[in-house]
């Protein structure tokens, strides 16, 4: 029994899964690399939504300009999150690093509720819809998900051909004798925190011309990306690639046989159950 | 005294915390020389190759490298003044590849432009290293990763090569194999500074051997000299 309409559930289940890739990988790989959970990564996507939206909207900047600011301005984001807020709590219970994480994303929506107060704003752009023998897609997820996987395929490219990218994935196997190898640890936390916030500028850029913006925006995608995170396993990135795809199949899929939050009910309970069965994620490495 | 000194430890303290691991130590080693620290465990054998390094400080004393003091000296740079540490039980990236774990090596912006041929060299020494290059280092024998951490040592092109315990934690066979490697490391023209509990076989691949008691430098001299040393014998050879 062919049905279109689910095969379009289906396709568009997986440029979903692209997107959510791409915001579970800076959070993966920041875990991975630092042994920390940026619980306030979210709302460095909001920021760079923001961003562009003042910049294109106020501003008239073109937009690929006012991309590339956002891009930049969360990827500092995250140094200056790791520099100010990290580093002081890296030795301590991973208990208080969720906690001071946590409180920056409080801090963060509370800012942006006084900076830009609590109205949606949006670019006010119209994508086109594309349609493929009676299935429709939006051309806004097309390219979200195209530049997902060249997203993942060039951080992929740096982390195993360039020495930089081997030392990130050295220093999470053993950080005390990366001296010996002539690396500085410090500049590797940095370097990685400046990737990981470049990751969520990256997402930034692609959610807003989706989505509104608004201070509480990142609650929309913060625990989902944490979920495919931890279901893919913590700090891995291929399983969080993975992990994203199976969420987005749920929600997508979902949301065809019932209704649209369904698929979300559906894809958190799938969540729960994992956390029984498999706690340490489906590819723990 | 003749010739001039590579490496110059003078009147090194250091230790953890509360802890003192070892006072007042001063040794040297020239160019050319293999020279082994040996003693009993927890005599501060590891901590003083570590200072060297400068992965811990010292609390009073000095270490020069071909004159540069390493007071000032970042952790990181200590590698690129040509001092390379195989740490002990080798300490490999487990889940990188072998040719990674020599990549890492090579991470000094002085020692990447050599890269290629370091690593050449390195797959001539070792074979066996060329044939596993794309397996995973911690997947290896003992004696594999022995092998590569010496590499990965040496693609820093270093002058100077300290050694922490290579044959601990290896089956007898193997660690015949490892005083094998350190030999041919010496006929390479390396500097050696080796540091070992295996006293009797350290002492034939040395020239000469600083006996280090509870973090004193308690005898020295030359490799025969020491062997034939009646407190060598009795403490550590069992004669």
């Amino acid at each position: 029994m062919f049905d279109i309409f689910l095969l379009e559930a289906v396709i568009n289940g997986v440029l979903l899964g692209g997107v959510l890739a791409l915001l579970a990988l800076g959070l993966n790989l920041v875990f991975g690399v630092i042994d920390v959970v940026w619980i306030c990564y979210a709302e460095l996507v909001m920021v760079g939504m923001y961003t562009i939206w003042w910049l294109f909207v106020h501003y008239g900047v073109p937009l690929p300009i006012a991309i590339a600011a956002a891009i930049a301005l969360v990827s500092l984001c995250g140094v200056a999150l790791h520099q100010l807020v990290i580093r002081p709590v890296l030795g301590t219970p991973p208990i208080n690093q969720l906690l001071v994480t946590g409180g920056v994303l409080f801090f963060m929506q509370a800012a942006a509720t006084l900076a830009f107060g609590v109205e949606f704003r949006n670019l006010g752009l119209r994508m086109p819809i594309v349609e493929v023998s009676d299935m429709f897609f939006s051309f806004a997820r097309i390219l979200a998900f195209g530049t997902a996987l060249v997203g993942v395929l060039v951080l992929w490219l740096f982390l195993t051909r360039t020495y930089l990218g081997t030392a990130i994935r050295a220093i999470s196997q053993d950080r005390e004798i990366m001296p010996l190898m002539g690396v500085d640890p410090r500049k590797i936390y940095l370097t990685t925190s400046a990737i990981g916030g470049g990751m969520a500028g990256v997402a930034a850029s692609l959610l807003a011309l989706q989505y509104d913006v608004h201070p509480a925006i990142g609650l929309s995608f913060g625990p989902i990306t944490f979920m495919i995170c931890v279901l893919g396993g913590l700090g891995n990135m291929a399983g969080g690639f993975i992990a994203a795809f199976v969420f987005a199949q749920f929600i997508s899929v979902g949301g065809f046989y019932f209704q649209i939050e369904w698929g979300y009910v559906l894809a958190f309970a799938f969540f729960i159950v994992m956390m029984f069965v498999k706690p340490q994620g489906l590819f723990s490495r | 005294m003749t010739g001039e000194t590579m490496l110059e430890v003078r009147g090194v303290s250091a230790g953890y915390g509360g802890f003192r691991a070892l006072f007042d130590v001063s040794l040297e080693v020239k160019p050319g020389e293999a020279v082994a620290v040996i003693g009993p465990n927890g005599a501060g054998k590891t901590t003083l190759l570590r200072v060297i390094s400068k992965l811990i400080a010292a609390s009073a004393g000095e270490i020069r490298m071909e004159g540069t003091s390493l007071g000032s000296v970042p952790p990181d740079k200590v590698v690129e003044l040509g001092i390379a540490h195989v740490p002990e039980n080798r300490r490999l990236f487990p889940r990188l590849t072998v040719e990674e774990n020599l990549r890492m090596g090579a991470y000094a912006p002085s020692a990447r432009a050599r890269y290629r041929e370091r690593l050449d060299f390195v797959y001539e020494l070792f074979p066996r290293m060329r044939e596993r290059r794309n397996q995973l280092a911690g997947t290896m024998s003992g004696g594999e990763q022995q092998m590569c951490a010496i590499g990965r040592a040496l693609m820093s092109g270093p002058k100077l090569l300290l050694m922490d315990e290579p044959s601990a934690g290896l089956a007898p066979v193997i660690v015949q194999q490892v005083f094998k490697l350190v030999e041919r490391i010496r006929a390479e023209g390396y500097t050696v500074l080796i540091v070992e509990q295996n006293v009797q076989q350290v002492l034939r691949v040395v020239d000469r051997a600083y006996l280090l008691e509870v973090g004193t430098i308690r005898l020295s001299g030359r490799s025969e000299e020491l062997l034939a040393s009646d407190e060598i014998r009795q403490s550590y050879l069992g004669l």
